[in-house]
């Protein structure tokens, strides 16, 4: 058979192709168990993170068990049922209408004290940001922070999942004295920082904007919730 | 393998394919390929070393791959079955990590995606691979992911010892008890220039060692 010919050209292509793809599928479907399971296991220990616990992969299912005793899915009017929280899809439910969104809320108890774990979702400079936030028992006071990315700039909006940002969170406060949401602000060159703000990564203007954003979008859904259960579930 | 029945299998001719790479032949060093990745996986070792094995099984298997199948590619086309076959290669063991070393998977993200577009495996495919057996060039793919990883271990090395102080994770500059006396990291390691400076001192030493590199 002529090797240079079209036909053969064209069968060689055929059946490469059939080989490679027959190749692909069948990786793909045997390791998609482990890789879910994967995501599930880096998500526990996110959210452990942000009540500043630092599992290892290893450990996660275990501590997770641990200390998230109860997973609440929150409505926007302060309604609630209890459920698992792991499966929602953050960014779906972001885009829903806000009497339609669903959003979890994860409750953990560590040493006697009860904190109060929201997911966050949110637009970066490049690509999705996501994170937790946890919440102490006045649900108003941040307990700690978790941030994860997809591909921020190295060196500049990557910071985001540095302690020495995440740190900065600790201790600030989501409603002021009159009760009012505030959300906390994600600043630039303020010498005095407040209570509710943070300082922003220099070089990282558009990734700083975008976790203020994120937290300020889906810690309003919760506000119903945190003024009407402030004092029935602590 | 029939007409290499004369030759055992780690002959001095076949050894030269794995151990020239490494030295005077050195992909990064000496043709200066693969640069990019070289800049970019080198902050940490750990990556590093990760990098230089996924590159390693890409570029063995890809070669053996295409020496196997070398008679049957048509010519015209030669370039796009490379391509395919490396793509397949790389898929599979960025699913790998992925499945089994998840969080060295998220540091190389792309990097990983972008072995295909790693010169030195396009390279050995089209100048080793399409004509010679796939024993040699199994060989090959090992000498020259070989010579490639070397690189990326002794610049990362180097990066993440004067920019975190850290070996493969372990704080040897805290240990030594240098950051008392009033020692620094150097951030500039950390950024992407400093690898190609540190890689620049590399083919200087490399080549004032080695005469024969030198361009008359």
């Amino acid at each position: 058979m002529n090797k240079e010919s079209n036909s053969y050209t064209f069968f060689f292509t055929v059946v490469m192709i059939v080989i490679v793809a027959f190749g692909l599928s069948v990786t793909a479907i045997t390791l998609k168990p482990v890789q879910e399971h994967n995501k599930e296991l880096e998500k526990k220990v996110n959210i452990l993170q942000s009540i500043n616990l630092n599992p290892t992969f290893e450990e996660a299912d275990k501590e997770f068990n641990k200390y998230i005793v109860k997973t609440l899915l929150v409505k926007s009017d302060g309604s609630f049922t209890e459920g698992n929280g792991l499966d929602i899809n953050l960014k779906e439910e972001l885009n829903k209408p806000e009497n339609e969104r669903v959003l979890p809320l994860f409750i953990a108890q560590v040493d006697g004290h009860k904190y109060y774990i929201i997911p966050l979702y949110g637009k970066g400079l490049w690509g999705p940001i996501w994170g937790f936030v946890s919440l102490k028992e006045d649900m108003n006071t941040v307990y700690g922070v978790s941030f994860g990315h997809k591909t921020e700039t190295p060196g500049l909006g990557a910071k985001i999942v540095t302690e020495e940002f995440r740190n900065q969170f600790k201790g600030k406060k989501i409603f002021d004295k009159n009760g009012n949401f505030t959300s906390i602000l994600v600043v630039k060159n303020q010498k005095q920082l407040n209570e509710h703000q943070v300082d922003a990564i220099s070089g990282a203007t558009m990734t700083s904007k975008g976790v203020q954003n994120m937290l300020n979008k889906v810690l309003s859904h919760y506000i119903n919730f945190f003024k009407q259960h402030k004092n029935d579930l602590a | 393998m029939k007409g290499q029945e004369k030759e055992s299998l780690f002959s001095p001719q076949n050894l030269k394919l794995i151990t020239d790479p490494i030295g005077k032949k050195n992909p990064i060093t000496v043709l200066v390929l693969g640069i990019c990745s070289a800049l970019a996986v080198t902050v940490q070792m750990k990556p590093a070393i990760v990098m230089a094995l996924s590159v390693m099984v890409v570029l063995a298997f890809s070669n053996v791959t295409i020496s196997l199948i070398r008679k049957l590619i048509p010519t015209r086309i030669r370039i796009i079955v490379q391509l395919t076959v490396i793509s397949f290669m790389v898929i599979i063991v960025d699913q790998i990590l992925k499945a089994y070393a998840y969080d060295v998977s998220k540091q190389l993200s792309v990097f990983v995606g972008l072995i295909i577009t790693n010169c030195i495996i396009m390279g050995r495919l089209e100048a080793f691979a399409l004509g010679n057996t796939p024993w040699k060039s199994f060989l090959d793919g090992i000498g020259n992911a070989a010579g490639y990883g070397l690189i990326l271990v002794i610049v990362s090395f180097f990066r993440e010892l004067l920019g975190s102080g850290t070996v493969l994770g372990y704080p040897v500059l805290q240990k030594l008890g240098l950051y008392s006396i009033g020692y620094e990291n150097n951030g500039m390691m950390i950024l992407p220039p400093m690898a190609l400076i540190t890689l620049g001192v590399i083919v200087w030493i490399h080549r004032s060692r080695n005469k024969d590199l030198i361009e008359k």
